[in-house]
């Protein structure tokens, strides 16, 4: 079944054994015909590598020309300042504040989303778990621009008091302290909504492995007298282990990357503003910062500094996806 | 709690569900059953708290949900209820002024969302085939490696890519069609796997009997095989469609927001419900918040009527085993 969130595991099933007979070479692969559909599927199937080798490339290609004019350490530097002759930017506060943000995320979604699917699969009476499901479902339908509005204007002023409240009794630790951001747009408010948005991601991939536990596993505990939540240790989540992980991978690369719900909510800071390992500073992460200057890409200067900035972004979620499909991939050999 | 729990670990030999289980030698090494040494007592509450915290979750997880409907739809119903929202543009409305509509915007979404949809179909499912019929090797591999890659993409990279190819290489204008090429990106992985998904449920018997009568190949995919699927094929396409929709951080690099209704993807700027959005979300007028708050809600029907749709299609044309 097609799923909103756009990711599963069934591609990774391994499908049917008698599937191999289908290569079909005996069914007159020499036509006219057979030639022209199999070398356009074949070519579809070319032009998306194509397509991601060229985002790389051409933003790597776009990116260094502004790279090497820049005067400061791209990797090292807090500056931004792309345009004029001695441009100097750096990308460690964007860098921070996307992975710390993206982090809160998966602290917060990843326990709720297993939590879920659990539910899910072994919980919810019969008539309850699949509109459950489609019901989480419904929260990655939801566009991202719409819980940036609903957490800038109705989420944010009811989460402020907590955060006051937590200032006040906690900010003795560094990562709690107070900041120069008054509202809700802090690195900690960010990661509390993009954990709502990714935890479809996390729950539908996640549901997806647990109901594929051998029964055997399940009653064989059950039979030994464990209780459900003993069968669900031993049996479950050993069995669902490489699929939550590389659930988490992919919601953390979609935290990562989610533009328009951060580029919302987030209060930029001011040039120069005191360092603060707060989590409830303000800042930009890679995708806001672009997004944040989007209409002001008018040299090419300019827009390059900032393609850099998304080349970095990219690489950051292509190792990320790339982990992700290497988890489950190993655990097709196990699954049997 | 916990004292008892690592005390309890010791004596309980490792048995039962876990040794049989097949699991990975590399993973950790028959970890003993966590809790078989306790009392039943403490068994039996422990059991009855992780009842409570999964249904708690389920209900942590509906909060937001039903928060954000219920702020969206209670903000935004009134101005959706008048006539001229679904007639009139936003052209000669400023921020102060009640008024105006959202077709140009509406418009400009469905027009984008379409001609991506042309682009990217085609291309995915022919890639699906390619995966499920054709492909073997490392080839094969490489492409379905790359589909994840490109699910995985942050839409402002596709936004930037695009960008860096439109308008920096070939020094075209920031139009709609640019836009559709960034959304195409991020629509073909969707299609891709979900009609993969459907491809793979055509039973094999379709094809041998297909190809027992001496229908080539190609013949049996189109005549046999994507009919088969064909509902699953559609419920794909609806999904990435309502995906691409609502859809806005490549519009902020490449689809500029205009008031007026705009038709050509190839010159001027075009609305989107998403843009619409963006450009007056930090106002504080009020006829400017309740548009913000209307366009919304007019979005998020569209998105939840496509997803509606691709589960009804799904429900009543589904591959018969």
């Amino acid at each position: 079944m097609a799923t909103v969130t756009g990711v599963s595991v069934a591609d990774e099933v391994p499908g049917p054994p008698e599937r191999s007979p289908l290569s079909a070479d005996g069914a007159g692969t020499r036509r006219l015909g057979d030639r022209l559909f199999g070398g356009a599927a074949q070519g579809a199937g070319i032009l998306v590598i194509a397509l991601v080798t060229l985002v790389g490339l051409f933003l790597l290609w776009q990116a260094v020309p502004a790279l090497a004019r820049n005067e400061a350490g791209f990797l090292t530097s807090r500056e931004w300042t792309v345009s004029g002759d001695h441009p100097r930017f750096g990308i460690v506060e964007l860098l921070w504040t996307t992975v710390v943000s993206s982090l809160i995320a998966m602290a917060i979604a990843v326990p709720v989303g297993v939590a879920v699917a659990l539910f899910i699969t072994q919980y919810a009476p019969r008539w309850l778990a699949k509109p459950a499901a489609n019901l989480v479902d419904l929260l990655a339908a939801v566009p991202s621009i719409i819980y940036g509005l609903w957490g800038l204007r109705t989420f944010g002023p009811k989460y402020e008091p907590v955060q006051t409240f937590l200032q006040d009794k906690l900010g003795a630790f560094p990562l709690l302290s107070k900041t120069s951001v008054s509202g809700s747009g802090t690195v900690m408010f960010i990661g509390i909504v993009l954990a709502i948005m990714v935890l479809p991601i996390v729950t539908a991939l996640s549901r997806e492995v647990f109901a594929q536990t051998p029964v055997a596993h399940k009653e064989g505990a059950l039979a030994l007298g464990a209780t459900r939540w003993e069968m669900i240790r031993t049996a479950v989540l050993p069995f669902g282990r490489p699929g939550v992980i590389s659930a988490s991978m992919l919601a953390l690369g979609r935290a990562l990357g989610e533009t328009i719900a951060v580029t919302i909510i987030v209060s930029t800071l001011a040039d120069q503003t005191v360092w603060s390992w707060s989590l409830f500073n303000g800042g930009e992460t890679f995708a806001s910062r672009i997004a944040n200057n989007a209409q002001e890409f008018d040299s090419p200067q300019k827009a390059g500094a900032f393609i850099a900035a998304g080349l970095v972004l990219f690489i950051l979620t292509f190792i990320v996806n790339a982990v992700a499909r290497i988890v489950i991939e190993r655990r097709k050999a196990f699954s049997e | 709690m916990s004292a008892a729990d690592t005390a309890a670990r010791a004596p309980s030999a490792p048995s039962g569900g876990q040794s049989s289980s097949g699991r990975p030698a590399g993973g950790r090494p028959a970890e003993p059953p966590p809790a078989l040494g306790h009392p039943a007592r403490v068994r039996e509450a422990r059991d009855l708290l992780a009842s409570v915290v999964m249904w708690a979750a389920f209900a942590l997880a509906l909060i937001p949900l039903v928060w954000i409907l219920w702020t969206v739809v209670s903000k935004g119903y009134h101005l959706l209820s008048e006539g001229q929202w679904w007639t009139n543009s936003q052209k000669g409305i400023t921020s102060r002024r009640e008024g105006g509509g959202a077709v140009h915007a509406i418009q400009g979404t469905l027009v984008q969302g379409l001609t991506t949809a042309l682009i990217s179909v085609p291309i995915g499912v022919m890639t699906a085939i390619y995966l499920v019929e054709y492909g073997r090797g490392r080839l094969a591999k490489a492409v379905s490696f790359m589909v994840d890659i490109l699910t995985g993409i942050p839409s402002i990279v596709a936004g930037l890519f695009v960008y860096a190819v439109w308008v920096t290489t070939f020094h075209f204008q920031r139009v709609g069609f640019a836009v559709c090429l960034s959304l195409v990106l991020l629509m073909i992985p969707v299609i891709v796997r979900s009609t993969e998904e459907m491809l793979k449920l055509v039973p094999n018997e379709l094809r041998e009997a297909s190809y027992a009568l001496g229908v080539p190949k190609w013949k049996t995919i189109f005549k046999i095989v994507l009919p088969t699927a064909f509902s699953g094929i559609v419920t794909g396409i609806l999904l990435g469609l309502a995906r691409v929709m609502g859809e806005t951080a490549p519009l902020l690099i490449l689809g500029p927001y205009s008031k007026s209704i705009a038709t050509d993807l190839f010159s001027g700027y075009m609305a989107t419900l998403p843009t619409m959005i963006n450009q007056d979300r930090t106002e504080s007028l009020q006829p400017a918040v309740d548009r913000v708050w209307a366009a919304a809600l007019t979005l998020i029907l569209l998105v939840l009527l496509l997803n509606v749709a691709g589960r009804l299609v799904a429900r009543f044309g589904s591959v018969k085993k």
